[in-house]
């Protein structure tokens, strides 16, 4: 792998469940050292992806290279360079967290004069010291899931798949693995992660986001807010909720609206309905308005309008 | 691979448990419920002379131990009834005259009669019931020949010799336990490691596991090892049992045992495996590990069923069931002290198994999802 190829590459990749169609080519390319944020509802084909490009599934289509290693024939030789964390919590609960370690290092092939010493690290990065000779299943998620992380760097992998690692863990554990990811990146490790926390994504260099097996836009979380959202975002306070975004919904100039919370979200494209002219607008539909003003998109609300592609009504939790 | 597999071993003691008391048990059930001997036959008696050498043939019915006196009967029409009201399911008839026609001819008549409803508990009562007579037959030559000064052969006596080699007892148990070892090794031992990779999969080790480098080859063998071990420990206790339990006499050697014993062993072990390999559910796998260690060990090893009395074409699929080479070793070692060279049959037919179902359990674990 020449210094200047990308870590993780995938064209047209394709996975198909009989008739059903996990992923449906998806096109990536991602640099080593970058942190990619998967993002996605469920069932999008987030984990499908990213178990092709660990090479625990074949894909039906396409192609993939991970480490410039091709996923469907040279599976063998990708898993000398990745680490993998599934969705699943997938260590041994029967175990202890030592236990555990020395089970991954020996099968990952870490070389025994260096087993204890990644071992430490692995140990104080979970942050797990004087608990070393616990029972892995009685640890709470915060920790599993940084030991789960341990396990899988133990033989330093240049390219790290995260598969939801922060799915029922705790925002304060959560952050600190984040923390934890930020700081393997800066070591050069690539890191494909997914999520369905909007607000980790913010945390990602790049995002792709995905829906329906198709990849509908990647870039930076603020390449993402400036350009994909297609005109100005307005929150508006009103009832009742579902008739106004119905009625927004059909007007000029109104690229999307809607519901977010207890209020509404609309993007207002050029040429149409103005800001000001909503509250008279909503008013000749019957409908209250309690205050409108303009916000900065998160990137839900980019997910939103991405995931509805347009005027349907949508809403996501 | 096989320590970490140990550890988690270790670490549910209820399966350790299970994996060591079961065959316990189930020699315990199996050796003393499938036993084919028949002991107590309730035999109903028709003396119509209740002479002093008539009660003395009774008595060594009784005596034998094989029979035991449910009623003495009146009528000849009695047994009918005895019979119907499931009594007895033999009666014995000494005709009025026995003694007297024994003492001028030399011999006599006696009536046995059998409830054959149940075939197999006949023939084997009627075996019984033969070599009681024999007994008894026996003596009274001996009395014969010391009152008459005449050899017995010459006077009519029938001198019946049953032809049993091997198990001098006529104990049927000495050739089932051996059998029953067979069975019991065969189950647990597939039951083991059935579990081991169908359970990966549901807790979801699985899908970490073949995301790293390991091998297929140390997947198998972290996996067979520790439980060859319980494997050897459980066929301790079952040979143990059967040898100071059931007093199965031990006449061959200790080393051709181990051998055969773990070449069994890692047959069975390797058939749960390639099931586990093959089945994701733990219960399917379990399932499965039953019905293809089950139905060919209790019917076709020839453990209850003789081999040489199948029709054809079923000792012909014999020649697949794994089982009934082990149990042919098991009974030649036990029975007959046969050594290696003796058996280098069933061996090989064994260690082909070996092969094959470890070439097929190695390649059939796939390191995918798919």
């Amino acid at each position: 792998m020449s210094a200047a190829s990308p870590a993780i590459i995938a064209q047209g990749l394709t996975k198909k469940f009989q008739s059903f169609t996990a992923v449906d080519h998806l096109d990536l390319s991602i640099e080593k050292g970058e942190i990619v944020g998967f993002i996605g509802p469920n069932g999008a084909g987030k984990s499908t992806t990213i178990r092709m490009l660990c090479g625990l599934l074949h894909p039906s289509e396409g192609r993939a290279s991970v480490a410039g290693f091709d996923v469907g024939s040279e599976a063998e030789a990708v898993r000398g360079h990745i680490g993998y964390m599934s969705q699943k919590f997938s260590l041994y609960g029967d175990l202890t967290v030592r236990e555990n370690l020395r089970f991954f290092g020996g099968i990952y092939r870490v070389p025994r004069r260096e087993i204890d010493e990644r071992m430490r690290f692995a140990i104080s990065m979970a942050g797990l010291e004087g608990r070393e000779d616990v029972l892995v299943r009685t640890l709470a998620g915060g920790w599993k899931q940084r030991l789960a992380l341990g396990c899988a760097i133990l033989h330093r992998p240049p390219i790290l798949f995260l598969d939801e690692p922060t799915s029922g863990v705790e925002p304060e554990a959560r952050r600190r693995f984040w923390d934890l990811i930020h700081e393997l990146a800066a070591d050069g490790v690539t890191i494909l992660v997914s999520t369905h926390y909007m607000d980790e994504a913010e945390y990602c260099n790049r995002i792709a986001l995905i829906n329906r097996g198709k990849l509908i836009a990647m870039g930076t979380p603020s390449e993402l807010r400036a350009h994909r959202l297609g005109g100005e975002l307005l929150e508006i306070g009103c009832a009742p909720l579902g008739a106004a975004m119905k009625a927004l919904n059909d007007a000029p100039g109104v690229v999307e609206a809607a519901i977010f919370g207890d209020k509404l979200h609309v993007v207002l494209g050029t040429g149409g309905i103005k800001a000001e002219d909503l509250p008279g607008f909503l008013g000749e539909h019957g409908i209250a308005v309690d205050q409108v003003h303009a916000v900065s998109p998160s990137l839900e609300d980019v997910f939103v309008q991405l995931v509805s592609g347009g005027h349907e009504e949508r809403v996501v939790q | 691979m096989a320590y970490k597999e140990m550890l988690q071993i270790w670490r549910d003691p209820r399966s350790l448990a299970i994996a060591l008391l079961m065959p316990l048990m189930q020699m315990a059930m199996l050796g003393y419920g499938v036993s084919l001997d028949i002991k107590h036959v309730p035999l109903c008696i028709y003396d119509q002379e209740n002479s002093q050498q008539s009660r003395a043939i009774v008595d060594q019915f009784v005596s034998s131990g094989w029979f035991s006196i449910s009623r003495s009967l009146d009528r000849q029409a009695g047994i009918r009834h005895a019979m119907d009201r499931g009594e007895c399911t033999a009666a014995l008839v000494i005709p009025v005259d026995f003694s007297r026609r024994l003492a001028t001819t030399g011999s006599a008549n006696m009536q046995a009669v059998f409830d054959a409803t149940d075939v197999n508990t006949t023939n084997i009562a009627l075996g019984y019931a033969q070599g009681v007579v024999a007994q008894a037959n026996a003596q009274i030559a001996a009395h014969w020949n010391a009152s008459h000064g005449v050899h017995p052969s010459l006077v009519g006596q029938v001198d019946l010799e049953p032809g049993t080699w091997f198990n001098e007892t006529l104990d049927s148990r000495d050739f089932i336990i051996p059998g029953v070892v067979a069975v019991i090794l065969a189950l647990v031992g597939a039951q083991l490691t059935s579990l081991t990779i169908s359970r990966e999969w549901e807790r979801g080790t699985m899908e970490q596991l073949i995301s790293t480098p390991v091998t297929a080859l140390e997947v198998m063998l972290g996996k067979l090892i520790p439980y060859f071990a319980i494997g050897l420990v459980d066929a301790g206790f079952c040979l143990v049992s059967a040898v100071f339990w059931f007093g199965v006499p031990f006449r061959g050697s200790i080393t051709t045992l181990f051998v055969t014993t773990s070449l069994f062993i890692i047959v069975v072990l390797g058939i749960g495996y390639l099931i586990s390999v093959r089945i994701r559910s733990q219960l399917g796998a379990s399932q499965i590990a039953l019905l293809v260690t089950m139905l060919p060990t209790t019917l076709l090893s020839g453990y209850t069923f003789p081999i040489d009395q199948m029709p054809a074409p079923i000792q012909a699929i014999t020649l697949i069931v794994y089982p009934r080479y082990f149990v042919t070793i098991l009974r030649a070692i036990f029975l007959k002290g046969s050594g290696l060279s003796d058996l280098w049959m069933p061996i090989f037919g064994l260690s082909c198994y070996a092969l094959v179902i470890l070439w097929l359990a190695a390649r059939a674990f796939r390191k995918r999802l798919d």
